[in-house]
């Protein structure tokens, strides 16, 4: 944007939340950022020195190649990571004066660095399970990784997809009954992409079909499907829980040569197989969105249905078909609550996720590989916080949850890049 | 300027029963023709839809809701699943069973919401009545809340955070500030108030300012919210109550209560009263007030409204500061009238969401809001006496709403449900 961000030019038409902007590679922002975010870690290093050593624990006591454990001096290291982060800073700034682009591995890069002080500075006199943090983290965040393609899909074909947290409970509620019926956690896996697309459905017809607005029937959607699961648990799951509501867990599988390897391995690949689906939806989600005719139809429907009406592809259709993916695919992520984190179905389990999924998709642009990324972050503060109450930290824990709401307010604000939906996202297709 | 001469003489057979149903936004909005254009916007859409369905699918909609809660009710009847096993062979067991099951869900959803005829005296058999107004306070003043909103063609689903930030402000004001009865009262309240429109006008600022959606934006404050009140109640310092571990704060002074309106046998408290002085002052400012017809200008179209030079931005601002301050009201109706007992993180007892189907049943016009409030806070106060006497889940509370507020939102769906004609041409 090449306006500064107080003379940006105020949103007058209600209902798109952005404008056109123009846009231009120099922004100030990046190294505004990283220069507060260094001057934020320094203050509370500052004030809050710590003594003693962290050690980092790096592999599990099932790996082949154990790696030694790293043990740094708390304060010294978080120096140290401050001083790199303010070089980062320095060169941020560089570029911006030079009018070049900053590099993603830059922020990338300083992301680590300070993650690797702040935890050093906050875990001082304790040993960190490495893996078991990053891995937690992955295994909090799939169901919202789940979501958020579900929603990258609804927008990017231009329907505004807020009942993922409906299709998430809907998934996790089905995965549990299927499951528990049959016997079979895949059958419970297909009943989950089932009643994910059935919510999909619903949501198609009311928005599609019937042209009510779509935030509007994502919210109430939501309530009915609290409503619906909380009173079905209740009524039958409940009191019949050793036939309806036991479904068999999706157990942890290790990949052969892929989970030997130091430190990646136990936490990308000695997960469920529920996760491995979670990596093929991820690529073929991205890749078909991009290098598919049917991906260029789904981009062209979100962004001019008029346009892409008038070249013969047919809006209805595609918006109908893309929600039903996309409710299937956020259903599967309902399914890892009740077939992988725990093997019973529970009332409002999946507690908010889906409006998280809905940040994650909105911080990552509409691109399923960035939302990704924005869930793993989500679910990486989400575990962080977990790991640092255990071992006892100084951060209070409800500032830790806070952030990734935080940061999305900011991300929809601006601040951290101006975000642009799907043109077409919210406005029913009316023809002729 | 709800001026029903307006409309062409043709209008009649619309079927909108009066022209209070009519609210002045549209008729501002289109003039007076009864076909408006196509829009491509879709807030101006969501507006109309709530503004020009009529009375008899409101009525439907609320029919057929009701009847696929029956529904509900009776597939997980054990009774009736039982007596269906044989129903050809017995089919009046089966239909005695249905009928038990109906007739005791929606007779203990009267008793315990309007008139509980097996009440020992007057008082205990008129108190459902009192509890349905009880719950339906906090449902009127946030459904104002969210309404407002509406017509500024905005969407605030931030009720929950701006619920708990307000309870928490009130509680504080309740707990730690020595003032004498009316006094105490009136600053818990006011600063219940403050701190919801504090909340809520973050978006509205942000919406103004950047441009960001103040769906998103109130989304995730309300997690914000939470946590900072989380927060605050776990801090001895804050919120908390000396020596607790829980996250609880201690209970409000007797001068900062609302005080009962009926003697101590009934629960029912000022906050409905200031629910109907809540109506009135947002039916004014709607309907009588230069700032009311902003918000509907700018709710009808903002780009027409900024060539006739109102700021837009500024009505953005001005419409969640009024909407958080109506939810804040809620909130500190919560913790100085319904749970004086302390400052939870459950006070707002689901009534942040339960308000925006209030605000879309209610067509966001005040008095629509008053009657949508009044039908909802008997469905809570039935609900809980129907878990507790038949056993069935409050929970198809909720299943009944959405179901009303879904069908009403899509008058086309109904009509086709019952084949009645379309109402007319768009």
């Amino acid at each position: 944007m090449s306006t500064p961000h107080a003379a940006a030019p105020t949103d007058d038409r209600a209902g798109r939340p952005d404008g056109p902007h123009v846009m231009t590679t120099a922004s100030p922002k990046v190294a505004i950022i990283l220069g507060v975010v260094t001057l934020l870690l320094a203050a509370v290093v500052a004030f809050g020195s710590q003594t003693g050593d962290t050690t980092f624990r790096l592999s599990t006591r099932r790996d082949l190649a154990q790696l030694p454990d790293v043990t740094v001096p708390a304060n010294a290291t978080a120096w140290v990571a401050i001083v790199l982060m303010a070089l980062a800073t320095a060169e941020a700034v560089r570029r911006y004066l030079a009018r070049t682009k900053v590099p993603l591995w830059l922020p990338a890069a300083y992301g680590v660095v300070a993650m690797i002080g702040f935890l050093a500075w906050a875990a001082a006199g304790a040993t960190l399970p490495v893996i078991g943090l990053l891995a937690g983290a992955l295994a909090l965040a799939v169901p919202l990784v789940f979501g958020a393609l579900g929603g990258v899909l609804g927008e990017r074909v231009g329907v505004v997809n807020i009942a993922i947290d409906g299709q998430l409970l809907a998934g996790a509620f089905a995965a549990a009954l299927v499951g528990s019926l049959l016997g079979s956690a895949w059958a419970g896996l297909i009943g989950a992409m089932l009643a994910g697309a059935l919510v999909g459905l619903v949501l198609g017809v009311f928005a599609i079909s019937y042209f009510v607005d779509q935030v509007i029937v994502g919210v109430v959607l939501n309530v009915l499907i609290i409503g619906l699961t909380s009173f079905m648990f209740s009524q039958v799951l409940a009191p019949n829980a050793a036939t309806l509501n036991s479904p068999p867990r999706l157990g942890p599988v290790s990949v052969p040569l892929l989970g030997e390897i130091p430190v990646i391995g136990p936490i990308l690949f000695r997960q469920s197989v529920v996760v491995y689906l979670l990596y093929v939806a991820v690529a073929v989600v991205t890749w078909s969105l991009y290098r598919t005719r049917w991906g260029l139809r789904v981009r062209a429907v979100g962004e001019h249905p008029q346009a892409a009406d008038t070249v013969g592809i047919n809006v209805l259709r595609t918006r109908y078909r893309t929600l039903l993916i996309a409710g299937a695919t956020a259903g599967a992520g309902g399914a890892f609550y009740t077939l992988v984190s725990v093997s019973q179905f529970n009332r409002e389990m999946t507690g908010g996720a889906g409006y998280i999924a809905l940040a994650a998709v909105i911080f990552g642009k509409w691109d399923p590989i960035r939302a990704t990324l924005a869930a793993l972050l989500f679910g990486f503060a989400s575990n962080l916080q977990g790991v640092l109450s255990v071992i006892g930290s100084p951060v209070p824990s409800e500032f830790m949850l806070m952030l990734p709401y935080v940061v999305t307010v900011f991300a929809v604000a601006g601040l951290v890049g101006r975000s642009r939906p799907p043109a077409a996202v919210g406005t029913p297709y009316r023809k002729g | 300027m709800s001026r029903p001469e307006d409309q062409p003489t043709g209008a009649g057979s619309q079927g909108i029963p009066g022209p209070t149903d009519r609210t002045a936004g549209t008729s501002t909005a289109t003039g007076q023709a009864a076909t408006p254009p196509p829009s491509e916007d879709r807030w101006r859409e969501a507006v109309r839809a709530i503004t020009t369905g009529n009375g008899l699918v409101a009525l439907l909609s609320v029919l057929l809701a009701v009847a696929i809660g029956s529904l509900l009710i009776l597939v997980t009847d054990d009774a009736v699943r039982e007596t269906s096993g044989y129903v050809f062979s017995r089919p009046g067991d089966f239909f005695s069973a249905a009928g038990q099951a109906i007739s005791g869900a929606y007779g203990s959803l009267f008793r315990g919401s309007i008139y509980n005829s097996r009440g020992a005296d007057f008082a205990s058999q008129i108190r459902p009545l009192t509890e349905t107004l009880k719950f339906a306070g906090p449902l009127i003043m946030a459904g104002l809340g969210v309404g407002l909103t509406f017509r500024a063609g905005m969407f605030n689903i931030g009720g929950r955070g701006q619920m708990l930030l307000a309870g928490a402000a009130a509680g504080w004001v309740g707990i730690n500030v020595d003032l004498p009865f009316p006094l105490h009262l009136a600053a818990a309240v006011l600063a219940g108030m403050v701190a919801g429109a504090f909340w809520a006008g973050i978006a509205g600022v942000l919406k103004a300012r950047t441009g960001a959606h103040e769906v998103i934006v109130t989304i995730m404050l309300n997690y914000v919210g939470f946590y900072l009140v989380f927060y605050a109640l776990s801090r001895q310092s804050l919120l908390q109550a000396p020596g607790s571990i829980n996250p609880k704060s201690l209970p409000m002074q007797d001068s900062a209560i609302l005080p009962d309106l009926l003697g101590d046998r009934f629960n029912l408290h000022l906050g409905f009263v200031l629910a109907l002085v809540a109506v009135a002052v947002v039916w004014w400012v709607l309907n009588r007030s230069a700032l009311g017809f902003r918000f509907r200008a700018v709710g009808a179209n903002p780009h027409a409204a900024r060539t006739a030079g109102i700021d837009v931005g500024r009505t953005y601002v001005l419409a969640m500061l009024i909407s958080g301050a109506l939810v804040g009201l809620a909130g500190a109706n919560q913790i100085l009238g319904t749970a004086t007992s302390g400052v939870t993180v459950d006070l707002d007892a689901g009534i942040g969401f339960d308000a925006i189907t209030v605000a879309l049943l209610g067509r966001s016009h005040p008095l629509g809001i008053l009657g949508a409030g009044l039908l909802f806070g008997a469905f809570k106060a039935g609900g809980f006496s129907m878990q507790a006497s038949e056993g069935i889940p409050v929970d198809i509370v909720l299943v009944i709403q959405s179901l009303i507020v879904l069908f009403i939102a899509a008058p086309p769906l109904v009509r086709a449900m019952f084949r009645l004609p379309a109402q007319e041409a768009k």
